[in-house]
């Protein structure tokens, strides 16, 4: 993909698929992220990437910080139908896209906010939780409640024993919750396509709008430049935050 | 004044009961040793005590003040788990003042007390570790002076040692015993070795099922256990219980046991109810160390019994004997030759007995 995206037209038509290009040549790269700057009907990435930083960023955030409250809650303090509300949000994590599209859909229609990066930003945290929520009530579990007890007597709240106690001890966990959170939602397809068109696409439907529509020529030098560029920011956070979770792992913040 | 009440007070979690009608009470300074069988409900008991379960049923007083609906933080209590529940993420400083910071004390008072214990208990080197980076007798010494800062009016310890090996449990237990020496606060204790119970105690609740069997001294529940259950889980190996009947004649009392027709005088006993003793089916308990290889008082009695089996463990050995194919157990020292598969000459030693009632389970 790398090799066919620093090609011109020229050498692509002309060679094989596994020659060499003739030199650097980010031309591609350029239109796939800023256009041709011939005004309609020329789409390109740039916009669409904001749009997907905006709706991932807060999702992510969002999903994760309301996976972890609700972990800890199922976990530490338990309550009447506690099993049932893990049960509710086991089932969550089977229920299929598809399946939520239409409601979802509506919810959106009267809150006013469909096709719009705020709502995608909703619909993604709103089906996050039930994974989130899973992960960190799997990792709270092994968090002896000892801990919770010992900090309920010295006269710690609910919040502050969260904040103070539980949360400094969740960097893996944190970690691979976003790296799974953000896979999911800056890769999905279906919710952005369905819930918005144009401006307020992300990333992965400008994309597609692009490689599919392109009217004349197929450019595949500047496909291939444009997948990668969508694929960048994933790549990047596996990187930065693989580390920071073999560094979780290995300074031993888990077990007191 | 009693520095902590129990009063009737009842535990179920959904249709499982926990505990039944607990009744305990416990004077100024006193050290309580709540000792059971695993899931007996001990930690459930020191957890309502802390106010970090709910009650169904009775109450709960601190210092003649009803404490069952108040906060944990507000029962002048303080708690060591058996994990230590240090706070992974805090040094040992931090450990140690997050409830006088939480309770808003001032930062010279803060500073005070910090310094006054992690002195006391040798951890002032160690006031910038993490948790992760402390041994375990460490973490322990550490967990009991987050205790101790608080200056709380009761210590409530759930098997504090049983995460240390044996040599570490063996030194901390004698240092909480010269702790509760010094300081002289009440503490309530929960284990299920019975050496840590006899050694810290200066009371013990026996509990079982969720019932307390018997709240008493260490030397009486030694001695005078009061039913079969106390009988049998205190000491090792446990009370011989010989089963049989009693008799009375001409002012004596007998005691047969079943398949045998070796009467044994019991004298000296100090019977609750003299009463309708003739002909009672009874357990003869006597403790393997009080059969004796040398007759050694006046009032003995003597008996012979065939050796099948001998175990031998350093300084002591046990023995198992035959009596009318009941198996007894009786310890000696390691140094007395004993033949297997012969009669050999006992003295069981009747001052040091417990008879109970074969339908009841109770002394008698
Ligand atoms: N939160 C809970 N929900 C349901 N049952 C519980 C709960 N906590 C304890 N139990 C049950 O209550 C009983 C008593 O538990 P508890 O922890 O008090 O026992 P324990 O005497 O401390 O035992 P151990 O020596 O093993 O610590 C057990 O049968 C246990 O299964
Ligand atoms: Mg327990």
């Amino acid at each position: 993909m790398i090799v066919t995206s620093l090609k011109t037209m020229e050498e692509i038509r002309q060679g094989t698929l596994l020659s060499w290009p003739s030199g650097l040549n980010l031309d591609s790269w350029a239109v796939a992220w800023g256009g041709r700057g011939y005004g309609a009907g020329d789409t390109f990435l740039r916009p669409y990437f904001w749009n997907s930083i905006k709706m991932v960023v807060p999702a992510v955030f969002f999903s994760t910080f309301i996976g972890a409250m609700t972990g800890y809650v199922l976990t530490k303090w338990r309550f009447k139908g506690d099993q049932w509300v893990f049960l509710f949000l086991l089932f969550g994590c089977f229920i299929p896209f598809q399946a939520i599209l239409l409601p979802m859909a509506r919810t959106l229609g009267v809150l006013g906010i469909s096709n719009s990066v705020v709502g995608l930003v909703l619909v993604h945290t709103v089906y996050g939780i039930p994974f989130t929520t899973l992960f960190f009530r799997n990792y709270y579990v092994s968090v002896p409640t000892e801990l919770v007890k010992a900090a309920r007597i010295d006269g710690a709240g609910f919040f502050k024993i969260f904040f103070k106690i539980l949360l400094p001890i969740s960097a893996p966990i944190i970690v691979v919750t976003i790296i799974w959170q953000f896979t999911q939602i800056w890769n999905d397809f279906l919710f952005g396509s369905t819930f918005s068109f144009g401006e307020a696409a992300p990333i992965q439907v400008a994309l597609n709008n692009m490689v599919l529509s392109s009217t004349s020529v197929k450019e595949y030098n500047v496909d291939m430049a444009s997948a990668i560029i969508a694929g960048i920011p994933t790549l990047i956070v596996y990187v930065l935050a693989g580390k920071y979770f073999i560094r979780g792992l290995t300074s031993g913040a888990v077990k007191g | 004044m009693k520095t902590l009440k129990i009063e009737e007070l009842s535990k179920n979690f959904g249709s499982t009961e926990v505990l039944r009608k607990i009744k305990l009470e416990i004077d100024e300074g006193n050290f309580l040793v709540l000792l059971g069988p695993s899931g007996c409900g001990k930690s459930t008991l020191l957890n309502i005590i802390a106010g970090l379960e709910t009650i169904n049923e009775g109450n709960v007083f601190i210092d003649d003040y009803n404490v069952s609906k108040v906060e944990p933080k507000d029962r002048n209590i303080a708690m060591v788990f058996q994990s230590y529940a240090l706070y992974p993420s805090m040094n040992v400083r931090e450990n140690m003042i997050f409830g006088l910071k939480q309770a808003k004390t001032s930062k010279e008072k803060i500073e005070e007390q910090l310094e006054k214990v992690s002195k006391f208990l040798q951890v002032d080197q160690l006031l910038e570790r993490k948790p992760s980076q402390l041994s375990g007798g460490q973490r322990q010494r550490v967990a009991i002076g987050r205790a101790l800062v608080r200056e709380p009016r009761i210590f409530l310890f759930d098997e504090p040692l049983s995460n240390l090996d044996a040599k570490l449990r063996v030194e901390m237990r004698r240092e909480i015993k010269k702790l509760h020496q010094q300081l002289k606060t009440t503490v309530v204790y929960v284990t299920h070795d019975q050496t840590e119970a006899m050694s810290l105690g200066t009371r013990i609740a026996i509990m079982n099922h969720g019932v307390i069997q018997q709240n008493d001294t260490p030397e009486n529940i030694y001695n005078k256990p009061s039913n079969m259950f106390v009988a049998d889980f205190i000491g090792s190996p446990s009370m011989n219980l010989i089963k049989g009947s009693l008799k009375e004649s001409s002012g004596e009392i007998l005691f047969t046991a079943s398949g045998s027709n070796v009467e044994i005088p019991i004298k000296d006993y100090e019977f609750k109810d003299k009463s309708n003793l003739n002909n009672k089916e009874i357990y003869f308990g006597i403790r393997p160390e009080h059969i004796y290889f040398k007759k050694s008082n006046e009032i003995d009695f003597e008996i012979n019994l065939r050796a099948n089996l001998s175990e031998y463990i350093g300084h002591e050995q046990i023995i198992t004997f035959d009596y009318a194919n009941q198996e007894i157990l009786a310890k000696f020292p390691s140094t007395i030759k004993i033949e297997l598969a012969k009669e050999t000459k006992l003295f069981f030693d009747v001052t040091q007995i417990s008879l109970f009632d074969a339908k009841t389970d109770e002394r008698i």
